[in-house]
């Protein structure tokens, strides 16, 4: 479980968190959901350590991530899997390398045993066989799984995911929903899912918590959005005019 | 500027943190002593012959005196390619070539989220990146520099002899009279200094790009110009040091 307590960040005179506290469950995939500048990215980063928030706490069952020293800060990296925006894969690195790349720095693991992991990774984003492409050679979508394969080959206790359907398209966006879910479900770890793609927060939004100019508005399930009595929410939810079409049907 | 230059002292007290893993650390630093060393040979050897070359042919102009014995051409160039001109032209040369790719590199990891992946996997991310490229750049320019001279001087000869400035024999005997080991000691002293300044410039640089890849542009340009004035500091400093 992680538990963030009153966050807040601000970048010169530009508050962009002002005083978040949520809880995120166990083997559950929780959203953070909120348009563009909400503070949903850098709050996210606050949580994993990329950037220090100016005031409150990120507890990582029990251990308060902002007062730990470095050495201590690297224990709980090592269980943390993060997928970027971008997917992050190192440009000068196989996929074979890329994902192995955590297991040659923090395992002692034989040459054979680290390739089994990475086969095993590998299969379980459907990859199998690519091991020695450059990410120059994959597609969008193909780079989002292997950097999820990267992120669960230390098989982490929390995963962090930033906008992972941007720039795919919608079917290959609900297969890498589907993938985060199953891996959630399948190691029973914390996810935290950054996302304002609506077919994601009603796809696998279990737990769900909506940001409105650095703040939390709203907080509830995929269950419970669509008829939430909030006017910031509703426009975000609803902005599409598909989606207030369906609204007015409902 | 003092808080680059603090920023640049924090990174440096990051990069020379106890290395995660020493066995991928020297991997990288063979990769990075092979770039920055081996493939600079070349650049470095064509500009070297002729530097030497036009050296003893303007020294031949300027020294025209029947008074003026014809072996100091050798000794002018000789000294001249030890104490300046192998280790402040190979280094700037090197700012440019290296430097650059450098601080692109690096820039450009930082703006695909590259480095915070490393961050987050508990990895000292300026440690893994630029520890590597410093050590490969304290060892390799010393020793490029040490080819320049020798180019350098070789030039001279070749220089002298196909010009006529000077005759073969004359030039051997100037290089070989009154040499004073101690040159080698100061221009090894630049070379190392100088590497330091092209690889932690260049890499500072990198680092700390926010942006896209224009900034990365404009951080590489950034990387040459600051790392060039460095240079030439640095070599005033460490000439009236150690003359």
């Amino acid at each position: 479980m992680i538990e963030i307590k009153d966050i807040h960040k601000s970048f010169d005179d530009n508050y962009v968190l002002k005083g978040i506290s949520a809880t995120f469950t166990d083997g559950m995939n929780n959203l953070i959901i909120g348009g563009s500048g909400s503070g949903k990215t850098t709050l996210l980063k606050c949580m994993v350590g990329l950037h220090a928030p100016d005031q409150g706490s990120v507890i990582y069952d029990g251990r308060d991530f902002t007062r730990l020293n470095t050495e201590e800060r690297i224990d709980i990296r090592k269980e943390i899997g993060m997928l970027f925006q971008n997917s992050a894969l190192f440009d000068s690195m196989t996929v074979e390398e890329n994902i192995m790349f955590p297991l040659n720095m923090f395992t002692n693991q034989s040459k054979e045993e680290k390739l089994d992991r990475v086969n095993f990774c590998l299969e379980r984003v459907d990859l199998k066989g690519k091991n020695k492409l450059y990410p120059s050679e994959l597609s969008g979508g193909m780079k989002k799984r292997v950097g999820i394969a990267r992120a669960i080959s230390m098989q982490p206790r929390y995963l962090f995911v930033d906008e992972p359907n941007s720039g795919l398209d919608p079917k290959t966006a609900i297969l890498i929903d589907e993938l985060i879910n199953e891996i959630t479900d399948e190691y029973n770890i914390t996810t935290v899912v950054v996302t304002h793609d609506m077919n994601s927060v009603m796809g696998i939004g279990e737990k769900i918590i909506f940001l409105y100019d650095g703040y939390k508005e709203w907080e509830g399930s995929n269950q419970e959005i669509v008829n939430a009595d909030n006017k910031q929410l509703n426009d975000f939810v609803f902005a599409s005019k598909f989606a207030q079409a369906a609204r007015e049907k409902m | 500027m003092f808080t680059d230059f603090g920023r640049y002292i924090l990174l440096l007290k990051s990069v020379f943190k106890r290395p995660e893993k020493w066995n991928i650390y020297s991997k990288n630093i063979f990769n990075e002593m092979v770039y920055i060393g081996v493939e600079s040979i070349y650049l470095i050897g064509i500009i070297s012959l002729f530097v030497g070359a036009v050296m003893t042919l303007q020294i031949a102009f300027q020294l025209q005196s029947d008074l003026i014995p014809r072996t100091i051409i050798g000794s002018v160039n000789r000294d001249s390619a030890i104490l300046e001109l192998s280790p402040t032209i190979s280094a700037l040369v090197l700012a440019g070539k290296i430097g650059s790719s450098i601080s692109s590199e690096i820039g450009t990891m930082r703006v695909t989220e590259q480095i915070d992946a490393l961050e987050i996997m508990g990895i000292n991310a300026p440690g893994y990146l630029i520890l590597p490229k410093i050590l490969a750049g304290i060892t390799m320019i010393p020793l490029l520099v040490v080819i320049s001279i020798g180019l350098a001087i070789l030039g001279g000869y070749m220089g002298g002899s196909f010009s006529g400035a000077i005759s073969g024999a004359d030039y051997y005997r100037g290089i070989t009279e009154g040499f004073n080991p101690y040159t080698i000691a100061v221009s090894l002293v630049k070379a190392f200094f100088f590497g330091f300044i092209i690889t932690s410039v260049s890499a500072y640089q990198g680092f700390y790009v926010k942006g896209s890849a224009l900034e990365v542009g404009r951080a590489s340009t950034k990387t040459v110009v600051i790392s060039c004035i460095s240079i030439l500091c640095a070599d005033y400093v460490i000439t009236g040091l150690m003359l």
